[in-house]
């Protein structure tokens, strides 16, 4: 296998006397689709912020190959007063993408929001926001994306047209990482999972081998029965 | 930083109300506080019963004075509702039509004429402790004026007579009766005394000349004395620092500082605020490959934040100073000075938004931040010494210390008018303060995102 995109070595992070990531040692490589899925407050969010550059692991190391690496937060991070173009504009600007008006049309083009470039972002909807919330994660043509629950607030169309485009990246060679607490996505789109628990990871591995271990009919089943066969003694 | 800057113009550009309302309020809470400082107090609505008999006059001496004399220098300090009956008054106070009442009695005229019994007028008020202090002090004031003037008139009188015992003259109806004056006499009994052959006679006038030469002299000294306490105290004032500031020109340095602060504060706070609440933060100070630095870093959003409002408030300030020029004799020729203070000034304002902003997540949490310490903190630092007991008034000052405000009003104060402290001493002030709020800003966004 070639050299991972991402990579991450005994990772911890406390907050005060609070643990929230212990040894966590994990990697992705290109085109790849990896899912970081767990129960809320597992470290998830956590995880893929450290990995972004937005916090500071307490311990451990972290290797981010050459070019910079997406970030898509969970909340679309977006300046709500200006228009789509504009968002667009200012990030190219700020991460001194070179030719910035050429990649804002070939991203306005990307996400299929061309039409839409001079509406301001507060009158799109839940789906188009996270789409230019998407895109400006993209801005800097990154190795690897890293999204934070990207499908949560979207309706089921808004979502397939999401993972869709999502899916199409991976397919081009973009290393996507992203959380999400809906397992079935994990299940359908990625094509491998990693479940975190109370900070730790308790599997890595494809979907596939999660629902075997857990042994449920269904994948949600197997996973909540791997997550209970985890905690009881 | 700079497209940072555009995006925040861009966006206030299309905040238009906002900008309205960031630009009207202070300005109109500035221009309130600064008319509630320059304007006089308006008189004490105040009824009025006089029980005199029309056209009655004091007797004092042989002159008399008119008690209108008296009573329209009282009534020139009040606003005066006259009303015919004591019952009308009180309840006209009751009802809260007036602010007081004052019955001058029917025997004023006769107890002041007697010279032995002290007149004594009635004053009536009511409403809660504010508005009898208001009341109490606004009349006692009135009383002492006509008072004033009343003891003027008595000393005028007195000092008339004083006179004529001296040089003499006539009195009586139609100046019937010439009085011979004191300072003539001591001449006249020597030369008597000269025509009169030695003996007892003789020597009785010579000791008798020499008591009125000595009366003559000292009672010269009278009218003097009489002045004096008449008006024991004249004031003489000395200024120990700077010059002496108009009221006018304070007001206007008041009203524009409070307009700094209110839009330098308030965007600066605004601005960090909206990064986190548009969930920008993460983007702009995240470390985006190994070894890379972020968009922007966490004292560089707070440098441009700080920039964004200091600039604004800055050229609304200016302009207003500019503005009240036209109306209020200002020193043009301190303009580079102006031009000092308001930046330094501006700088501490926003220096102390970005700490707020920092506190908070959100705009109208940190604009409601915003308000709540700057209103108090700008009339805790004009609250003059004596005004509260002396360890409140030390807290005070420590507070004031260490928040920019006061320091900008010294400043500005100092650029207009010339004030004490010198410019130099507020804008190091202002200078520490900025630095210390932007250390406190720094921390408060050490853990955002």
């Amino acid at each position: 296998m070639s050299e991972p995109v991402l990579r991450a070595e005994g990772l911890g992070k406390r907050y005060g006397a609070r643990e929230a990531l212990h040894d966590v040692s994990f990697a992705a490589h290109a085109g790849e689709l990896v899912a970081v899925i767990g129960a809320n407050g597992a470290g998830k969010t956590t995880l893929l912020s450290i990995l972004a550059g937005v916090q500071e692991p307490s311990s451990g190391s972290l290797f981010r190959g050459e070019g910079q690496i997406g970030w898509v937060p969970q909340q679309p991070a977006l300046y709500s007063k200006l228009t789509v173009a504009e968002n667009l504009r200012l990030f190219a600007r700020l991460e001194r993408v070179s030719d910035s008006e050429r990649v804002v049309a070939r991203m306005l083009e990307q996400t299929g929001l061309s039409e839409r470039a001079d509406e301001r972002v507060a009158h799109l909807s839940g789906g188009n926001r996270q789409r230019v919330n998407v895109a400006l994660g993209l801005l800097a043509d990154p190795p690897a994306i890293l999204l934070d629950e990207p499908s949560t607030a979207l309706d089921p169309g808004q979502r397939e047209r999401l993972w869709g485009f999502i899916s199409e990246l991976a397919a081009q060679g973009t290393s996507v990482v992203f959380s999400t607490h809906v397992v079935a996505e994990a299940q359908r789109h990625a094509q491998r999972v990693v479940v975190l628990e109370g900070g730790r990871v308790l599997f890595d591995g494809t979907p596939a081998a999660l629902a075997l271990e857990g042994g449920g009919d269904d994948f949600e089943q197997a996973f909540v029965a791997f997550l209970r066969g985890r905690s009881e003694p | 930083m700079r497209w940072l800057l555009g995006k925040d113009l861009l966006i206030l550009r299309r905040s238009r109300l906002l900008v309205a309302l960031l630009v009207a309020y202070p300005v109109a809470i500035a221009l309130l506080i600064g008319f509630a400082i320059s304007a006089s107090p308006s008189k004490p609505r105040v009824a009025v019963v006089d029980e005199t008999p029309p056209g009655q006059t004091i007797t004092l001496g042989e002159k008399r004075v008119g008690l209108d004399e008296y009573t329209n220098e009282l009534f020139d300090q009040i606003d005066v509702v006259r009303v015919p009956t004591r019952a009308e008054a009180v309840s006209k106070v009751a009802s809260g039509d007036v602010l007081a009442a004052i019955v001058i009695p029917a025997d004023i005229v006769s107890k002041i004429s007697s010279g032995v019994s002290q007149a004594r007028a009635e004053v009536i008020y009511n409403g809660d402790a504010l508005k009898q202090s208001f009341v109490r002090s606004a009349i006692d004031s009135a009383l002492a004026q006509a008072n004033l003037a009343l003891s003027q008139q008595i000393k005028s009188v007195a000092v008339h007579d004083l006179n004529l015992l001296l040089t003499g003259g006539r009195i009586g109806p139609l100046g019937s009766q010439k009085l011979i004056g004191l300072r003539q006499l001591p001449g006249t009994l020597r030369s008597i005394a000269q025509r009169q052959p030695p003996g007892e006679d003789r020597a009785t006038l010579v000791r008798v000349a020499g008591f009125a030469s000595l009366a003559a002299n000292n009672l010269g000294i009278a009218a003097d004395v009489l002045t004096t306490v008449s008006q024991p105290i004249t004031v003489h004032s000395t200024l120990l620092h700077g010059k002496r500031t108009p009221l006018d020109t304070y007001a206007v340095v008041v009203a524009v500082s409070i307009s700094l602060m209110f839009i330098c504060v308030l965007l600066a706070a605004g601005g960090i605020a909206l990064e986190r609440e548009e969930h920008a933060m993460s983007r702009l100070i995240r470390r985006p490959s190994g070894g890379g630095g972020a968009l922007i870093s966490r004292a560089g959003l707070l440098a441009e934040k700080a920039s964004l409002g200091a600039v604004c408030g800055f050229m609304v300030a200016f302009a207003m100073l500019l503005g009240v020029s036209a109306f209020v004799a200002l020193d043009l020729s301190r303009i580079g000075q102006w031009v000092i203070a308001l930046g330094f000034g501006a700088l501490g304002f926003a220096a102390l938004g970005i700490a707020i902003g920092a506190l908070a997540r959100e705009v109208r949490a940190a604009s409601l931040l915003a308000f709540l310490l700057s209103l108090p903190l700008a009339f805790l630092a004009l609250v003059p010494s004596g005004a509260v007991a002396a360890g409140l008034y030390h807290a005070i000052g420590v507070v004031s210390f260490v928040f920019p405000y006061k320091a900008a009003l010294q400043a500005l104060d100092a650029a207009v008018n010339g004030a004490s402290p010198g410019l130099g001493v507020s804008v190091a002030h202002l200078a520490g303060v900025t630095l210390l709020f932007g250390v406190l800003a720094r921390l408060g966004l050490s853990g955002a995102e």
